[in-house]
């Protein structure tokens, strides 16, 4: 296995357009809008990618788009800096640290899993913010905003489905 | 030349293993932005360029993303507003009767009020100068509850200013660049302000959780607060006015009070930044004021009478003569305010006006309720003239 070797995988098509759809997206939920009293949810769209990428293949990009992306959450959002850049990367490690379990799987299955990776996510942005803030953030905002997520995977699912032939080192 | 042909093109990398140290850098260059951040500081330069330039890139697009939502929006309140146009006009007549009910007491109150002032000298807080924005994203997670809006630092806006809408206090201003300004909420875990409950006037800090109903914390007292309470801000430390509405409080489900946002019950489209810094800048601005204010000559009489006083005063041995200065347009009026309106306060430095009425309109003079007696007799040695 070396790089020498690899199959071509246009970094472009698997990297850099579900980047720009997950930036377009989060600003589309950004905007202050309410119907009938109700708000937008606010899901995290890079749980997509977070999670697809490193099903799809171990990568040398991936990481450091993903730490992009998290940057445009906390510059977006006014977050902490950094917050949701360590928080997406421990779900993306954790994922790809699992990957050889849940190659295969059927839908479910996979959903499955995207629940634990956002959940790694999510419990990792509730400590940090712990430590940074010094107080408890709400686990009620903290599950709304999980459930918002989880039910982002048929579009992970998609991606996944795009691009796990494309490199058959990894399948 | 390309990669396979050069040297380096035979050399074995693991793919996996090089992921993995990908992962481990990007997760080491987060942790070092997630420590360097200050981002809930009020000076300007902890918010950073880096979030200066997105904030004002980002809202130009945001509003241009935001406009159709905000456009459909508008068309539901009309469509809402010409199916319930009948009950509508319903309810604004009754609350007009009931409003104007309300204008004669307030009319009353407001007069007795005045009056109240005016014995007290009671120093009011000058009218904040406000600058209208438009809320243009909005981000409601757990981590972060912030706005951005299109004002920025050239209409004035600057960091700790507090934001109202029209129900209420929203938050306050943490970063400012040009045309744009992040607003930290009330609900944002890092937001801490000071109230207190308008019926007790019990202190509490208000805290944010990411949730929509802000915590109070660190009440006092026996029962110092109870379900329906109003909660205003107390203007304790000197960040915010004293006074805006915020909420009303209400027991949660974890037994902790909390509060339900006056700002929540209608959409926070636009908003009103109070150019607020501290209580400073109110001295200041009543300072100005004062200064501004027209004082009027002392007339024919006053000016005999103080040529009376400083006679009588010479007039004592050893006593010693007052620097006669010319009755300045500033010094005279203060003293006949001071001997006429309370002799029981001569001792004390002499109050000025109240900074709400301007002197013009009420000179001091004028306003004296009792002609000032002429002094009859000299006055003891140790009287002091207050001047």
């Amino acid at each position: 296995m070396s790089l020498s070797s690899a199959r071509p995988l246009a970094p472009a098509r698997w990297i850099g357009i579900p980047m720009l759809q997950v930036v377009f997206w989060t600003l589309i939920f950004a905007i202050p809008f309410r119907v009938f009293s109700l708000q937008l949810p606010e899901p995290v769209f890079c749980m997509v990618p977070v999670f697809a990428w490193a099903v799809i293949r171990p990568s040398i990009l991936a990481p450091f788009a993903i730490l992009i992306l998290g940057a445009f959450l906390d510059l977006y959002w006014g977050g902490p800096m950094g917050l949701w850049a360590v928080s997406l990367l421990i779900a993306y490690g954790t994922t790809l640290a699992s990957r050889s379990m849940m190659v295969g799987q059927n839908r479910a299955m996979m959903w499955g899993w995207f629940a634990v990776s956002c959940a790694v996510a999510m419990v990792s942005g509730f400590l940090l913010t712990r430590l940074d803030a010094k107080a408890s953030p709400s686990l009620i905002a903290v599950a709304w905003q999980f459930l918002a997520t989880i039910l982002l995977y048929p579009f992970a699912h998609r991606l996944v489905d795009r691009f796990e032939d494309a490199d058959v080192r990894f399948r | 030349m390309s990669f396979r042909d050069s040297p380096f093109g035979e050399v074995k990398v693991p793919l996996a293993w090089m992921a993995a140290v990908a992962v481990i850098v990007a997760i080491v260059v987060a942790i070092a932005l997630l420590v360097s951040d200050r981002r809930e500081t009020f000076k300007t330069e902890a918010y950073g360029v880096t979030r200066e330039v997105t904030d004002m890139v980002a809202t130009p697009v945001s509003g241009a993303v935001a406009a159709p939502g905000r456009w459909s929006g508008l068309a539901m309140e009309n469509v809402q507003a010409y199916f319930f146009a009948v009950s509508e006009n319903r309810r604004l007549k009754k609350e007009l009767k009931e409003a104007l009910q309300w204008r004669d007491v307030a009319i009353a109150l407001k007069d007795t009020n005045q009056r109240y002032e005016a014995l007290m000298g009671l120093k009011t807080d000058p009218p904040i100068v406000m600058v209208d924005a438009r809320s243009v994203t909005d981000s409601r997670g757990p981590f972060a509850n912030t706005r951005l809006v299109n004002a920025g630092k050239e209409r004035g806006v600057k960091p700790g200013n507090p934001v109202m809408s029209e129900n209420g206090l929203v938050g306050r201003i943490i970063g400012v660049t040009t045309n744009a300004s992040r607003v930290l909420l009330l609900t944002d875990i890092a937001s801490r302000t000071p109230v207190m409950i308008d019926r007790t006037n019990a202190r509490a800090v208000l805290t944010g959780d990411g949730g929509p109903n802000p915590k109070l914390e660190y009440l006092r007292g026996r029962n110092p607060v109870k379900s329906g309470d109003r909660i205003l801000t107390s203007g304790d430390g000197g960040v915010l006015p004293r006074g805006l509405p915020v909420g009303t409080a209400v027991k949660g489900l974890d037994g902790r009070w909390r509060v339900i946002l006056a700002s929540d019950t209608a959409p926070i489209d636009f908003v009103r930044i109070l150019l607020f810094e501290d209580f400073s800048q109110l001295a200041a601005e009543q300072q100005k004021e004062l200064d501004a204010m027209e004082v009027p000559a002392p007339s024919e009489a006053t000016a005999q009478q103080l040529q009376a006083v400083l006679k009588a005063r010479a007039a004592i041995p050893g006593a010693a003569v007052p620097v006669a200065a010319p009755p300045s347009s500033v010094t005279a009026p203060r003293t006949i305010t001071t001997t006429s309106a309370a002799p029981a306060m001569r001792a004390s430095p002499p109050r000025r006006p109240a900074a709400r009425k301007p002197a013009a309109s009420k000179p001091v003079v004028a306003s004296s309720p009792a002609p000032t007696p002429a002094p009859a007799a000299p006055p003891p040695p140790s009287a002091e003239v207050p001047f």
